[in-house]
C-alpha cells in the first residue's frame, strides 16, 4: 500500500525514556479519528541521533524535524501539519540559544555535518521490519557476496577498505578476517559480535543495534562466509533490553527468509547466530575475557598469544568483531572498498560513530568521517557549551581514553593522531567538560571506575587500581603530597606495560592525561590546599562537594 | 558524584554490589524455588556453554541465586560448586543473597558523574535511609553503584531492575520512588 | 627438534621452538625471577614479575608465557623491566601483612625471597590488609587469605591435581580473593585436607595446624610416657628441612634428634606398615578366596579415606578395614606396648611424625579410640618438626646415625616403600604372593606399579589366579580410576590408593618445595632404604610376629579387629535443598 506520508517516532532508548511510546500510541489513535490511517503510516524508529532533545518525530516526505514532542502535542501535528498541510512551528527543532528554528531534518547543523554510513537505516527504517531493511538495500550485500564472490575476494574486499576494527584498538579488519581464514579448519570457526559496550560514555553500539539490527546480522553473515564459520554469538550486555528484543526478533526474522540458517540463499552456505548475555563486567569487552565469560567462566583476559584468530572461542579460530565494524561491512561489499576510502582518512578510512554526552548543547549519537576536528565536532554540530560555560577539556575514547585540552581542538580525530597526543580514539565516546568542574574530581570518578571493573587476575591492574584510586582520594581530600603525585607516576608507569591486558594497561591513562593538562589544578589540591572549581572536599570540609556536582542543575 | 559515594573505606570497591557478606547464608532456599531452579537447569542445560544463561535465568526469576542452587546448577552442569560461586561473585548483575524487592543501580560512571550523578545519588540516600550497599528497613530498595549502564544520552541515570531514569534531578527522586 | 634464533641482553643463541623466554632466558644463565610459576603447573602469568622487554612490543611481557620467535630480542634487565618488577611486588606488599619474623614461611617465602632479591627497601604505598577471618575451622589446615597474593597455584592443586575443586578466585578486582566454595569455613565443606594447597602455595597463607606446642608440653610434663613414630616417607625429606639435598636418606640422623628433643621411645611406623601389610595382605586373601567384594582398595592414606566418605560412598564395602598404620601404631602402643611397660594408655602420649596434614584429621576421629583414649595424640609435619629441631638447636649434621627403639621400631623394605606410589601394593604382594603361594618370590621388585604414572596397573600369577591390581596417586588419578571400574571399564583384584601426588613423599606436611622433580629424587631414595634392609618383607619382621604371638594372636582374629580395623562413614558433599 502507497501512504501520503510517514511519520517516524524515534523509539531509541533515550526518546523512549521520555514517553516516545505514548507519542506513537497516540499518533495511531488520531489517525482514524481525522480519517487519515490510510494515507498516513505511523512508523516507530531507532534513535536519530539527537537524544538531548527527544522524543523526535519527523514527518516525510517533507521531512519536517520535531523535537521535545509531547503527547499533548501530537494532536496538533496530526490536525495541522498531517491533516492540513501546516507546519506546526513551535514544535519544530532549534538550536539554542539561536532562536531561528530548523525545519527540514537535513538543514538541522546536527546533521549537515554528518555523513551516515553505518547510522544510513537508523531513524529511517522500522528496525522490527525485515522488509524495510531489505528494501532499502539490506542483504543485497550477502547475495552479493554468496553468488558472486568467493570467500578469499570478500576479505580481499575488506582489506582493500581499510576498515579498521571500531571497538576501540583499531585493528585492520581485513587482517583479522585474512588470520582467521587461514587458521586450522579442521574443526568448528566463529564469529563473535562483541556487543558488551561498556565504555562510560558510549552507546553507539546499541543504538545501531535498536536502529538496524539487520545491518550487523549482514556483516556477521559476511564474516563468516570469508573465514569459513557456521556459528556466530552476539555478546551484548544484559543492561540492554532493548537491543536484546530487536536482535532476537530479527534474527528470527532473517532465520524465516532464510538468510540465516541453512543454505542462505540457496548457496550451499549456512550460517546461523546467538544471543548470549553478559551480566555485568566491564572487562568482558576484552575478547578473550569475552570468549571466557560466553564460555560459561568469569570473565578473565587470557595470555595472548594465542590469538583469537588462532585459538579463540572454545579454543577454536575467531573473528571477533565489533558491532559498528559490523555494520560497515554490508556496505563496503556493496559499494566496493574503494567508495568507502573516499570517506575519511589515508590511515583511517570511512566514519566514525561517536557519542557526545556531558555539557554539549546536542548530546547524543553522531557519525561524521574520520580525521574531522573536535572543534568542529562541538561547535558545529554539537552546538557549543550550553549556559555561557567555557569548553574545559575532552574526554575522548571513554573513561579509558585520554583527554583534549582547549589547546588541541584542532587534532584530526582518527586512530593515530589522537594517539600521537596521549589520548585515544577509543570506542567513540566523547565526554565534554566545561570550567565549572574540577579535575581532581572529574579523575576521581576515572579511578572509582577502574577500581570497580578490574577483573582481579593480575597484579599489577588489581592492586594498582586500587592504590590509583587511593592516592586520587587523598588528592581530593587536601590530604595528598608531593610524594604521592610521585608515586602515582611511578605506579602509572608500570601500569603502561605490565598487566595481562589492556584494561588494566589504560587504567593510568586518564589519570596522567588529566595530570599533564592540568598540573597546576592538582598542584592547588595538593600544595595550595585547595579545590579551584570549590568541589573536593579540601580541608577536610565537605563545602561544595555534593553541590559541586549539582551546581549545573540551577 | 559527591565525596561520601566514591570514598572507598576498605579493600572493597564500596559498590554494594560485591558485598562480601555471608547474606548467601542468610535465606535458604525454599523447595517450591529449588523446583523452579531445577525447570530452569533442564531448560537451559542441553545449550552450548550453558552456566551463564542458567544463572541468568535464576537471577531473573528469584532474585538472587541461593547457596542450594549453585549446588544444583554444579552438580548438574559437572562442576564444582566452588566455581559456579566463583563465576557468580564476578558479574555484578548476580546477587548471592536476597536483596531489596528493586535494585536501584546508580551511575557512578564520568558522564553521569559530570551533570550531577553526585547530587541524585545524595538524593536516594536521603530519600531511601540507607547508604550505597544496604537495603531500605521493609525490604523495598537496595541501592548499588554501577558503571556506565550505556544511556550516556540521558545521563545523568539510574536503573531500578530493567527501567532506565534518565535526565534526573535531585527533585525528581520522589515521584520515581512513588512508583514502586 | 626445531631451532630459532633469539637475542638475550645481547647474548645470542639457538632455542627449541616452543620455548617461552624464561626457559630460553635459563639456557643463557639468566634467571628471570617468577612467583606464580610453579614447575609443574600450567603457566598462569597473573603476577607479572617476570616482565621483560621484547623489542616491537609497547608492553613489556611475561617470560614465563611468551614463546619466542626466530629473530626476536629479549631484555631482561632494564630500568623498565626493574621497576616495574618492583612496583609489582611493592604492590603486592602493600596488601600483605607486615609480620613475616612471625610467619609460618619466614625464610621459606616465596615473596620474602624476591623482595629481598629485588632490593625492596621500602613499601611507597600505605598499607592496606584485607581483614578477612583466619579459618582455623578444622584440626588439619588454617588459610590466611590476608596473606594471599591470588597466584592461584592453590587453585590448581586442588582443581586439576586433586580433582576436589574447593578453592577458586571468587569477587573480582581488589576485592578478588581465593577462597573455598561460598567462602565457607574448610570445615563445612568436602574438603580432605590432603594440603596439596600448602605445598603449592608460595606463601604463608596456608598452613597446617600448629601441634609443636602440644608436644612440648607433653615432653616436659613428666607424668607422660611420650611416644614418638614416624611415618615411611619422612626419612627421605627431613632432610630437607636441615639443609641437607632432596633425596637425603636422614633415618639415623633423625632417630638421634628425636631422642635429643626428649621423646621418651623412638618408634616407627614402619613397624606397623609391617603389621598392616599382615592384616590388610590376609584380608585380600580372605576377600580373593571368600567371594568378598572386590576389588579390594587400600586405606592408608588418611586424605583418600576422607575423599571416599565424601564423593564415593558406594565404594566404602570395598575399602579395606585396616586402620592406617599411625593408627595401628597408637592402638598397640597403648595397649600392647603400655601392658607390657605396665603404664595405664592415658599415660601414654603418642606422637607421629607424617608428611601429611589430614592424619591431623584422622588422629582425631572420634572411633580411633580402641586403646580407650585417642590412640595418637599429636601428628607434626615433617615441616613442625624441622621447626623443632631448629629451635632445639640441633645440628642434623653432628649428630650420630642411632637406631629406633625396640620393637616397635624394627620393620622390613616392605614397610619402608609405604611413602611412594604403588609401595604398598608392591609391600602386599610381596606377602600375600608368599602366603598364598608358599613359596618364596622368584623377583621382589614390582617394578610395574612404581614410579610417577598417575594410574599403573599390573597382573601377578598366584597358584595359577592372575590378580589384577592397579595403583592411582593424587585424587585426580583415583577419580579416573573409581569411575573406570565404576563403569565396568576396567576390572581389578586389587587397588592401591594414595591421595598425593607420588604416594606421602608428595605429602601436604612435606618440606616446601615439593615439586614433581623432589617427588622422585625422595621415591630414588625410599626404594633406596628398601634395598638396603636385611629383610623386605613384612610377614619376616620378628617384631611382628612376636606381636602376633604374644598379643594379637592370628591376623585378621578377633583383637586385631578390635585395634587394627575400623569403619567408614558417608559423609555430606554440598547442602541441598
Amino acid at each position: 500500500m502507497l501512504y501520503r506520508a510517514h511519520v517516524l517516532v524515534c523509539n531509541g532508548t533515550n526518546c523512549s525514556l521520555k514517553a516516545s511510546p505514548e507519542i506513537q500510541k497516540e499518533f495511531s489513535r488520531l489517525l482514524p479519528e481525522y480519517g487519515l490511517d490510510k494515507e498516513v503510516k505511523v512508523v516507530e524508529t531507532g534513535c536519530f541521533g539527537l537524544c538531548e532533545y527527544g522524543p523526535t518525530v519527523v514527518v516525510f516526505p517533507d521531512g519536517t524535524f520535531y523535537s521535545g514532542v509531547k503527547v499533548s502535542d501530537v494532536r496538533e501535528i496530526v490536525s495541522e501539519h498531517l491533516y492540513k498541510g501546516r507546519v506546526v512551528k513551535r514544535l519544530l527543532y532549534q538550536v539554542p540559544p539561536a532562536a531561528k528554528p530548523v525545519q527540514v531534518y537535513p538543514e538541522v547543523d546536527y546533521f549537515r555535518h554528518q555523513v551516515r554510513v553505518v547510522l544510513r537505516n537508523c531513524g529511517f527504517i522500522d528496525p522490527e521490519s525485515i522488509e524495510e531493511y531489505i528494501a532499502r538495500g539490506g542483504y543485497q550485500a550477502l547475495g552479493k557476496a554468496l553468488t558472486a564472490m568467493t570467500p578469499a575476494q570478500v576479505v580481499e574486499e575488506i582489506k582493500a577498505s581499510g576498515l579498521r576494527g571500531r571497538g576501540g584498538a583499531g585493528f585492520p579488519t581485513g587482517l583479522k578476517w585474512q588470520f582467521a581464514a587461514r587458521a586450522d579448519g579442521s574443526g568448528p570457526k566463529y564469529v563473535v559480535c562483541n556487543a558488551d559496550e561498556g565504555e562510560p560514555g558510549t552507546f553507539k553500539d546499541r543504538l545501531i543495534l535498536e536502529g538496524d539490527p539487520h545491518a550487523v546480522l549482514e556483516g556477521m553473515a559476511l564474516a563468516g562466509y570469508a573465514v569459513g564459520a557456521h556459528q556466530g554469538y552476539v555478546y551484548i550486555r544484559g543492561e540492554y533490553v532493548l537491543s536484546i528484543e530487536r536482535l532476537e526478533r530479527a534474527i528470527a526474522q532473517a532465520r524465516e527468509m532464510g538468510l540465516l540458517g541453512k543454505n542462505i540463499l540457496g548457496s550451499g552456505f549456512d550460517f546461523d547466530v546467538e544471543i548470549r548475555l553478559g551480566a555485568g563486567a566491564y572487562v568482558c569487552g576484552e575478547e578473550t575475557a569475552l570468549f571466557e565469560s560466553l564460555e560459561g567462566g568469569r570473565g578473565e583476559p587470557r595470555i595472548k598469544p594465542p590469538y583469537p584468530t588462532d585459538a579463540g572461542l572454545f579454543g577454536r579460530p575467531t573473528v571477533i568483531n565489533n558491532v559498528e565494524t559490523l555494520a560497515n561491512v554490508p556496505v563496503i561489499i556493496e559499494r566496493g572498498a574503494s567508495w568507502f576510502r573516499t570517506l575519511g582518512t589515508q590511515k583511517t578510512p570511512g566514519t566514525k560513530v561517536f557519542t557526545l554526552t556531558g555539557d554539549i548543547v546536542n548530546a547524543g549519537l553522531i557519525e561524521v568521517p574520520m580525521g574531522i576536528t573536535l572543534r568542529e565536532i562541538i561547535y558545529n554540530i554539537g552546538g557549543g557549551i550550553p549556559n555561557g560555560r567555557q569548553f574545559k577539556l575532552a574526554q575522548t575514547g571513554g573513561t579509558s581514553g585520554g583527554v583534549i585540552p582547549p589547546e588541541l581542538l584542532d587534532v584530526p580525530m582518527d586512530y593515530d593522531s589522537l594517539a600521537a597526543h596521549g589520548s585515544a580514539l577509543g570506542s567513540g565516546a566523547l565526554l565534554i567538560i566545561d570550567d565549572s568542574h574540577c579535575i581532581v574530581d572529574v579523575a576521581k570518578s576515572f579511578s572509582f571506575f577502574f577500581l570497580h571493573e578490574s577483573c582481579g587476575k593480575c597484579t599489577p591492574c588489581r592492586e594498582g587500581t586500587l592504590q590509583l584510586h587511593r592516592i586520587m582520594e587523598r588528592i581530593s581530600r587536601g590530604e595528598a603530597t608531593r610524594t604521592d603525585l610521585e608515586n602515582m607516576k611511578a605506579l602509572a608507569q608500570a601500569m603502561y606495560v605490565a598487566p595481562l591486558c589492556p584494561l588494566g594497561q589504560t587504567a593510568p591513562l586518564p589519570l596522567m592525561s588529566t595530570f599533564r593538562w592540568f598540573e597546576s589544578e592538582y598542584l592547588a589540591h595538593v600544595v595550595g590546599k585547595t579545590c579551584p572549581a570549590g568541589v573536593c572536599p579540601v580541608d577536610g570540609t565537605a563545602a561544595r562537594a555534593a553541590a559541586g556536582c549539582a551546581a549545573r542543575e540551577v | 558524584m559527591g565525596k561520601a559515594s566514591l570514598e572507598v573505606t576498605r579493600g572493597a570497591a564500596a559498590c554494594g554490589c560485591a558485598a562480601r557478606t555471608a547474606a548467601g547464608n542468610a535465606r535458604e532456599a525454599s523447595p517450591q524455588d529449588m523446583a523452579r531452579v531445577r525447570e530452569i537447569i533442564s531448560r537451559l542445560r542441553d545449550r552450548t556453554a550453558p552456566l551463564l544463561p542458567i544463572l541468568q535465568a535464576i537471577q531473573k526469576e528469584m532474585g538472587w541465586i541461593s547457596e542450594e542452587a549453585m549446588v544444583e546448577v554444579a552438580e548438574a552442569l559437572g562442576m564444582h560448586p566452588s566455581q559456579v560461586y566463583g563465576v557468580t561473585t564476578f558479574y555484578t548483575l548476580f546477587a548471592t543473597g536476597p536483596k531489596g524487592k528493586h535494585v536501584i543501580r546508580v551511575c557512578a560512571s564520568a558522564p553521569c558523574h559530570v551533570p550531577g550523578a553526585g547530587a541524585v545519588l545524595e538524593a536516594l540516600k536521603k530519600a531511601l535511609g540507607v547508604e550505597v550497599g544496604e537495603t531500605t528497613p521493609d525490604g523495598k530498595f537496595t541501592l548499588e553503584l554501577t558503571s556506565c549502564i550505556g544511556v550516556c544520552g540521558v545521563a545523568p541515570a539510574i536503573m531500578i531492575d530493567d527501567q532506565v531514569y534518565g535526565n534526573l534531578k535531585p527533585a525528581d527522586i520522589g515521584a520515581i520512588l512513588a512508583r514502586y | 627438534m626445531d631451532l630459532v634464533n633469539v637475542t638475550i641482553d645481547g647474548q645470542k643463541l639457538s632455542v627449541p621452538k616452543g620455548f617461552t623466554i624464561l626457559e630460553a632466558a635459563r639456557l643463557a644463565g639468566i634467571d628471570i625471577p617468577t612467583l606464580c610459576h610453579h614447575p609443574d603447573q600450567e603457566v598462569k602469568a597473573v603476577c607479572r614479575v617476570c616482565v621483560v622487554e621484547v623489542e616491537g612490543s609497547r608492553t613489556l611481557q611475561a617470560a614465563c608465557a611468551y614463546p619466542v620467535a626466530e629473530g626476536m630480542v629479549v631484555r631482561t634487565n632494564t630500568p623498565l623491566v626493574r621497576q616495574t618488577r618492583r612496583m609489582v611486588v611493592e604492590l603486592m606488599l602493600a596488601r600483605h601483612p607486615a609480620d613475616c619474623p612471625s610467619c609460618t614461611r619466614n625464610l621459606h617465602c616465596e615473596l620474602q625471597t624476591l623482595a629481598e632479591r629485588l632490593g625492596i627497601r621500602e613499601v611507597r604505598f600505605g598499607r592496606e590488609e584485607k581483614g578477612l577471618p583466619l579459618d582455623d575451622s578444622n584440626p588439619a589446615i588454617v588459610r590466611d587469605p590476608n596473606r594471599c597474593i591470588l597466584c592461584r597455584r592453590c587453585v590448581e592443586a586442588c582443581h586439576k591435581v586433586q580433582g576436589v575443586g574447593i578453592l577458586y578466585p571468587v569477587h573480582r578486582g581488589a576485592d578478588a580473593i581465593v577462597a573455598p566454595a561460598f567462602e565457607k569455613p574448610l570445615a563445612e565443606l568436602p574438603c580432605v585436607y590432603c594440603g596439596q594447597c600448602i605445598n603449592a602455595c608460595p606463601v604463608g597463607a596456608i598452613y597446617e595446624v600448629d601441634h609443636t606446642e602440644r608436644v612440648w608440653k607433653a615432653i616436659h610434663d613428666p607424668s607422660k610416657h611420650v611416644l614418638v613414630q614416624t611415618a615411611p616417607a619422612t626419612r627421605v625429606s627431613l632432610g630437607e628441612e636441615m639443609g641437607l639435598g632432596v633425596g637425603a636418606i636422614v633415618t639415623g640422623k633423625m632417630v638421634a634428634a628425636l631422642r635429643r628433643l626428649g621423646f621418651d621411645r623412638v618408634f616407627d611406623t614402619n613397624f606397623t606398615a609391617d603389621l598392616t601389610i599382615m592384616e590388610e595382605g590376609h584380608e585380600l586373601i580372605h576377600r580373593l578366596t571368600h567371594g568378598g567384594v572386590l576389588p579390594m582398595l587400600t586405606s592408608c592414606s588418611p586424605g583418600w579415606i576422607k575423599f571416599l566418605e565424601h564423593y564415593y560412598p558406594e565404594f566404602i564395602p570395598n575399602v579395606s578395614t585396616c586402620k592406617s598404620p599411625q593408627q595401628m601404631f597408637g592402638a598397640v602402643a597403648k595397649t600392647y606396648y603400655a601392658e607390657k611397660m605396665g603404664w595405664k594408655p592415658e599415660d601414654v602420649y603418642v606422637v607421629s611424625i607424617m608428611p601429611c596434614t589430614a592424619k591431623k584429621f584422622e588422629a582425631q576421629r572420634p572411633e580411633m579410640d580402641d586403646s580407650g583414649v585417642q590412640d595418637v595424640d599429636a601428628v607434626l609435619t615433617v615441616r613442625e618438626l624441622g621447626r623443632m629441631i631448629r629451635e632445639a638447636g640441633l645440628d642434623v649434621t653432628a649428630l650420630p646415625e642411632e637406631d629406633y627403639d625396640d620393637p616397635l621400631g624394627r620393620s622390613t623394605g616392605a614397610a619402608a616403600i609405604f611413602g611412594a606410589t604403588g609401595g604398598v601394593m608392591e609391600a602386599a604382594l610381596r606377602t600375600a604372593y608368599e602366603v598364598v603361594t608358599g613359596k618364596p618370590l622368584p623377583k621382589l621388585d614390582f617394578e610395574e606399579v612404581r614410579g610417577l604414572q598417575g594410574i599403573k596397573e599390573a597382573t601377578v600369577a598366584m597358584d595359577g589366579t592372575q590378580v589384577k591390581v592397579a595403583v592411582a596417586h593424587s585424587l585426580g588419578h583415583a577419580r579416573r580410576l573409581l569411575e573406570a571400574v565404576k563403569s565396568g571399564q576396567a576390572q581389578y583384584h586389587f587397588i592401591e590408593i594414595m591421595c598425593c601426588p607420588g604416594g606421602c613423599i608428595g605429602g601436604g606436611g612435606q618440606p616446601v618445595p615439593t615439586t614433581n622433580e623432589a617427588r622422585q629424587r625422595r621415591i630414588d631414595a625410599i626404594y633406596q632404604v628398601d634395598r638396603n634392609l636385611p629383610l623386605r618383607k613384612s610377614h619376616e619382621n620378628p617384631a611382628i610376629q612376636e606381636l602376633y604371638r604374644e598379643f594379637l594372636g592370628q591376623p585378621l582374629g578377633e583383637k586385631s579387629h578390635h585395634l587394627l580395623h575400623t569403619h567408614y562413614t558417608a559423609r555430606p558433599r554440598y547442602r541441598k535443598a
